[in-house]
C-alpha cells in the first residue's frame, strides 16, 4: 500500500520492504528488540521522528536536554543489563551529548547513540547545525560509524549493537546523514556485517588459569578486588561462590557496590579514596590480590607503587589492554568474567581444594571492622544545629533512606549524583544487590542522577528508584523532572542540601586552609546571603542561606511531591511519605550540615597506608603491623 | 637526533576506510604515546592498508601500546617488527645549497653523495637534491656528512618495514577474503 508522505513524496508503508532510511532505522531498532529510546527531535532527524507511529514497537521518551537522554540511556543500561539507545539531531544536539557519551564509555556502559547529520553533500561546508560529531567524540567512544547511504543503515545499526554489547561494553555512535535518512533501499533484517578486526576473547588460557590456581593455593592472605566488570558480566553469584570457596575477603570499587551484599561476612565494603579501613588494610597487606573486572584506577590504588606492595596479582578482565596497564600482573586472565570464575571454581573443586586456615588474616580484618566502623559524623551536625544551620547529619539521613527504601522494595534502585553525597550513598545505603546502584564513577559527572534515574525507572518500572542528589548536581539537570512527571516515570529524589559544592569544599577544608573559594552556592554581594533566612513561615531553623532556589517550590512547579526537612524528628516520616508516593516524582530536601566530611579518606596521590579514619587518626600508619606482616604471624 | 630510548617499529594492518588513520594517531595522542615516524599505504589487498609507526616505551610498555591498538575495531593486526628479523627502509630527499659566497660547492656535495652511493635527482643553478634510501642509521650519517654545507630542506618518508623470509601475514587466510 502506498500513502502520500510529507512533501508529496510517495512513501511506501512500513509493511513493504522498500523504505526510506528513516523507516529502515525504525524497523531495524524494532527488529533488534529495542523497547525504549531516549531522545529529542530536530531538523536533521525529523524524518525519523516522522516515521514513529503509535504502532512503533518501542517507546520514545522525550527528554528536556540531550545530555539527559544520554544519562537516561546509561541508567537504563546499568539497571537492566540491556544496551541503552539515544536518538538526537545534528550539531548542538549531538554536542550536548558529549558528556553523557564520555561518561558511559568510561564506565563501560553499552549505549548506541544515533545522531542526525546534515545532507551528505553538505558535509564539510559548515552547513547549518553541522558538527563533526564523529570527530568530536573519537577519543570517548568504543567505535563510531558515519552512514551516508540508506542501504547501510540496517547492517551498521546491527553492528553498532553488537560492538556496544560484546567484549568490554561501551558506546557506539552512529551518525546518519539526512541523505541516508531520506533515500530508499530494500530493507531486510539480519543483514550481515563484517567486523574482521573485532573478536573479543571469551576464555582465559589454560596455563594462566593454572598459574592463578597455584597462586590461590599458596596464598595465606588473599583478597578479592571486585570492580565494575563483575557487575557488567553479571558475575555476582559466581563471585560469592568463589569468595566462599577460597574463604577470601572481598572489597569492591565504587562501581561494583552491591555485587556482593554488604551484609555478607566476606564483604569489607568499598576500597579506595573513601573506602573502609578494613578494605584499605586488606589490599595493602594482602599477599595475593585477585582483581576481577577492575582497572586499578587512581581513586582505588592511591599512590600506585605503594599499592598492594607485597602482593602477587591475578587480574581477570575482558579487556586485555587493562591487564598490566597500571599494575604488573602475575596471572592474567583475559575473557568473560563470569566464565573465568566458573573455570576457577571448577578447577579448584576438581583439585579438591579446601581453603587453608586463614584465621589470623580474618581476625586482623575483623578487628579493623569493629574498631573503625563507618563514620557517621554527628559532631558536625550537632555543631551546625547549635549555630542555627542545617541540623541534619547527611550520613544518617542517607542511612535511613537505605533502610526504608529496602523495607518497601528489596530490589529498590539507588541512583546518585557526584560529590560528598555520592560517597555517603556508597557507604551508607547498604548495597545488597547488583544492578541496583547507578552512578557516574569514572568520569564523575555532576547532574548524572536525575536523568539516569529516569532511565532506570523506564527499564524497571516495578522497582522504586531512589535518587541521592546534591544541591549542586540537582541544579545541573533538574529539568528532567518534567520528563519524569509527564512520562509516568516517577523517581524519588532525596536532595542532600548542604548549600555548597561539598566535595571541593571538603578539599578546601582539608588542603586549602578553609579558603572556600567559589564553593558556596549562596554567595552573592557582601551581606546578601545573611539577609535572607532560609525556610518559609513557621519552618525557620533551616540553614541561613539565600533560599535560591527554593527547591520545594521548584519541585512543586513540576508537580512533584515536595517536602523540606530541617529537623531530625521529621526525617523518617518524610522518607515514608516518599516511599508511598507512586504517581508523582518526589523531592525531599534535607537541610544538612555544611561542614560534614566524607571519611575515611586517602588524600589524592598518597599511599593507601596513609588512609585517615578521621582528620587525626591514621590507623594503618601506626597499628604496629609494619610492612607485609600482621599480628600473630611469623 | 640520535635517541636514547629504544624504538619499536609497529606494522599495523587496518581496514582501508575513512577516518581509520585518525583513530590510530588519535589513540597515540590520547594515551601520550610517541610517534617518531609514520608511513601509510595500501597492501596486496585494496581493502587493507598498512600503517608503519616507529614508537618508544617512554610512556608505556610496547605491549600496552599494541593492546590498545588492537582494541580499535578497524585494526586487523598489530605486529612488532624486530630489527633483526625484518628489513627497515626509509627514503629521504635532501636539498643542499651549492652556492657558498661566490664559489660553487657542487662537486663536493656530489662527492658526498657518491661516497654514500646515493642518487642526485635534481640539479639547479644553486642547489642540488639528493635521494637516499636505507636504514635510519645510514640516512642519519648522510645528513651528518652534509651538515658542513647548507641544507635547505629535508623530506623524509618515515620508516617502512617488512619481515625477513617466508614469515608473512596471510590476510586472506587469517580473515577470509570476503570478510575484509
Ligand atoms: C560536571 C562537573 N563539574 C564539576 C565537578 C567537580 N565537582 C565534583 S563534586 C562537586 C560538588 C557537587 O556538589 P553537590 O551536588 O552539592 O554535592 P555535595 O558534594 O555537596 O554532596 C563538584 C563541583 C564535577 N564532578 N562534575
Ligand atoms: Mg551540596
Amino acid at each position: 500500500m502506498l500513502r502520500v508522505g510529507k512533501g508529496d513524496k510517495l512513501v511506501k508503508d512500513s509493511n513493504s520492504d522498500y523504505l526510506d532510511g528513516s523507516h529502515i532505522l525504525v524497523r531495524t531498532l524494532e527488529d533488534l528488540g529495542v523497547d525504549t529510546v531516549f531522545g529529542l527531535p530536530g531538523g536533521a532527524i525529523l524524518t525519523v521522528y516522522d516515521a514513529l507511529e503509535n504502532s512503533t514497537k518501542f517507546r520514545h521518551i522525550l527528554v528536556r536536554h540531550e545530555q539527559g537522554a544520554g544519562h537516561a540511556a546509561s541508567g537504563y543500561a546499568i539497571s537492566s543489563g540491556k544496551p541503552g539507545v539515544v536518538m538526537v539531531t545534528s550539531g548542538p544536539a549531538a554536542t550536548n551529548l558529549v558528556t553523557a557519551i564520555a561518561d558511559a564509555n568510561m564506565d563501560s556502559v553499552p549505549l548506541v547513540v544515533i545522531t542526525g547529520q546534515v545532507a551528505t553533500n553538505l558535509i564539510g561546508t559548515d552547513a547549518f547545525q553541522e558538527a563533526d560529531i564523529v570527530g568530536i567524540t573519537l577519543p570517548v567512544v568504543k567505535h563510531s560509524f558515519l552512514i551516508t547511504e540508506s542501504s547501510d543503515i540496517s547492517s551498521r545499526i546491527s553492528a553498532a549493537f553488537h560492538i556496544a554489547t560484546t567484549g568490554r561494553p561501551g558506546v557506539v555512535l552512529v551518525d546518519i546523514t539526512k541523505t541516508a535518512m531520506t533515500s530508499y533501499a530494500h530493507y531486510n533484517f539480519n543483514q550481515k556485517f563484517e567486523l574482521p578486526g573485532f573478536n573479543p576473547k571469551q576464555q582465559p588460557e589454560h596455563q594462566c588459569l593454572q598459574a592463578a590456581i597455584e597462586l590461590i593455593i599458596n596464598s595465606s592472605r588473599p583478597v578479592i578486588l571486585a570492580g565494575g566488570g563483575t557487575v557488567r558480566a553479571k558475575a555476582s553469584e559466581n563471585l560469592l561462590k568463589f569468595a566462599k570457596l577460597i574463604h577470601a575477603p572481598v572489597v569492591t570499587t565504587l562501581q561494583a557496590r552491591g555485587v556482593i551484599p554488604d551484609s555478607d561476612m566476606h564483604s569489607l565494603g568499598m576500597v579506595g579514596m573513601h573506602g573502609t579501613i578494613a578494605s584499605a588494610a586488606a589490599v595493602q597487606k594482602c599477599d595475593l590480590l585477585i582483581a576481577l573486572g577492575a582497572r586499578f584506577s587512581d581513586r582505588v590504588t592511591g599512590k600506585i607503587n605503594e599499592f598492594a606492595a607485597y602482593a602477587k596479582v591475578i587480574h581477570a578482565d575482558i579487556d586485555p589492554a587493562e591487564i598490566g596497564k597500571n599494575r604488573q600482573v602475575d596471572a592474567p586472565l583475559f575473557g568473560d568474567l563470569n566464565e573465568t570464575l566458573n573455570l576457577l571454581i571448577e578447577s579448584l573443586t576438581a583439585e579438591k581444594y579446601t581453603a587453608q586456615d586463614r584465621s589470623n588474616w580474618w581476625k586482623y580484618l575483623e578487628n579493623l571492622q569493629i574498631e573503625y566502623p563507618l563514620y557517621l559524623d554527628n559532631e558536625h551536625a550537632e555543631e551546625s544545629a547549635r549555630n542555627g544551620m542545617g541540623a541534619l547529619s547527611p550520613q544518617s539521613v542517607i542511612q535511613k533512606v537505605g533502610q526504608i527504601a529496602k523495607k518497601y522494595d528489596e530490589n529498590a534502585i539507588f541512583v546518585s549524583g557526584v560529590g560528598q553525597h555520592q560517597m555517603w550513598a556508597s557507604q551508607f545505603l547498604g548495597h545488597e544487590k547488583p544492578h541496583n546502584w547507578v552512578q557516574s564513577a569514572g568520569l564523575g559527572t555532576m547532574g548524572y542522577a536525575i536523568p539516569a534515574a529516569l532511565g532506570a525507572k523506564a527499564a524497571r518500572s516495578n522497582n522504586a528508584v531512589w535518587v541521592i542528589d546534591g544541591d549542586g548536581c540537582f541544579q545541573m539537570t533538574n529539568q528532567e523532572l518534567a520528563t519524569s512527571r509527564l512520562t509516568g516515570l516517577p523517581i524519588k529524589i532525596m536532595l542532600i542540601n548542604n548549600g555548597t559544592l561539598g566535595m571541593p569544599r571538603q578539599w578546601q577544608t582539608l588542603l586549602f586552609n578553609k579558603h572556600y573559594s567559589q564553593t558556596d552556592l549562596h554567595d552573592g554581594p557582601d551581606g546578601w546571603s545573611k539577609e535572607i533566612v532560609y525556610g518559609d513561615g513557621e519552618e525557620k531553623g533551616g540553614a541561613p542561606n539565600s533560599g535560591i532556589p527554593n527547591f520545594v517550590k521548584l519541585a512543586e512547579s513540576y508537580d512533584c511531591l515536595a517536602i523540606r526537612v530541617t529537623r531530625l524528628e521529621e526525617v523518617e516520616d518524610a522518607i515514608e511519605k516518599a516511599a508511598k508516593e507512586n504517581e508523582r516524582p518526589v523531592v525531599i530536601e534535607f537541610v544538612v550540615a555544611k561542614d560534614a566530611l566524607v571519611f575515611p579518606m586517602v588524600p589524592a596521590g598518597k599511599s593507601n597506608n596513609s588512609i585517615m579514619y578521621t582528620p587525626t587518626v591514621q590507623p594503618l600508619l601506626d597499628d604496629g603491623n609494619i610492612g607485609n606482616r600482621i599480628e600473630g604471624e611469623e | 637526533m640520535v635517541n636514547e630510548t629504544k624504538t619499536y617499529t609497529l606494522s599495523i594492518l587496518v581496514e582501508n576506510k575513512p577516518g581509520v588513520l585518525t583513530r590510530v594517531t588519535g589513540l597515540f595522542a590520547r594515551r601520550a604515546f610517541n610517534i617518531h615516524s609514520l608511513a601509510v599505504g595500501t597492501t596486496e589487498d585494496v581493502k587493507v592498508s598498512r600503517i608503519t609507526i616507529v614508537t618508544d616505551e617512554s610512556q608505556a610498555p610496547i605491549e600496552q601500546i599494541t593492546l590498545q591498538l588492537q582494541k580499535l575495531i578497524n585494526v586487523l593486526k598489530v605486529q612488532i617488527l624486530d630489527s633483526a628479523k625484518s628489513v627497515h627502509r626509509e627514503i629521504v630527499l635532501i636539498k643542499v645549497n651549492t652556492r657558498q659566497g661566490k664559489d660553487s660547492v657542487r662537486p663536493e656535495v656530489i662527492g658526498v653523495a657518491n661516497l654514500f652511493r646515493v642518487k642526485v635527482v635534481d640539479v639547479a643553478a644553486e642547489s642540488i637534491t639528493i635521494e637516499a634510501t636505507g636504514k635510519e642509521s645510514k640516512l642519519e650519517a648522510l645528513v651528518q656528512a652534509l651538515l658542513p654545507y647548507e641544507i635547505l630542506e629535508i623530506v623524509r618518508s618515515g620508516t617502512i618495514a617488512i619481515s625477513r623470509g617466508r614469515d608473512i601475514i596471510n590476510l586472506h587466510r587469517e580473515f577470509g577474503e570476503n570478510n575484509l
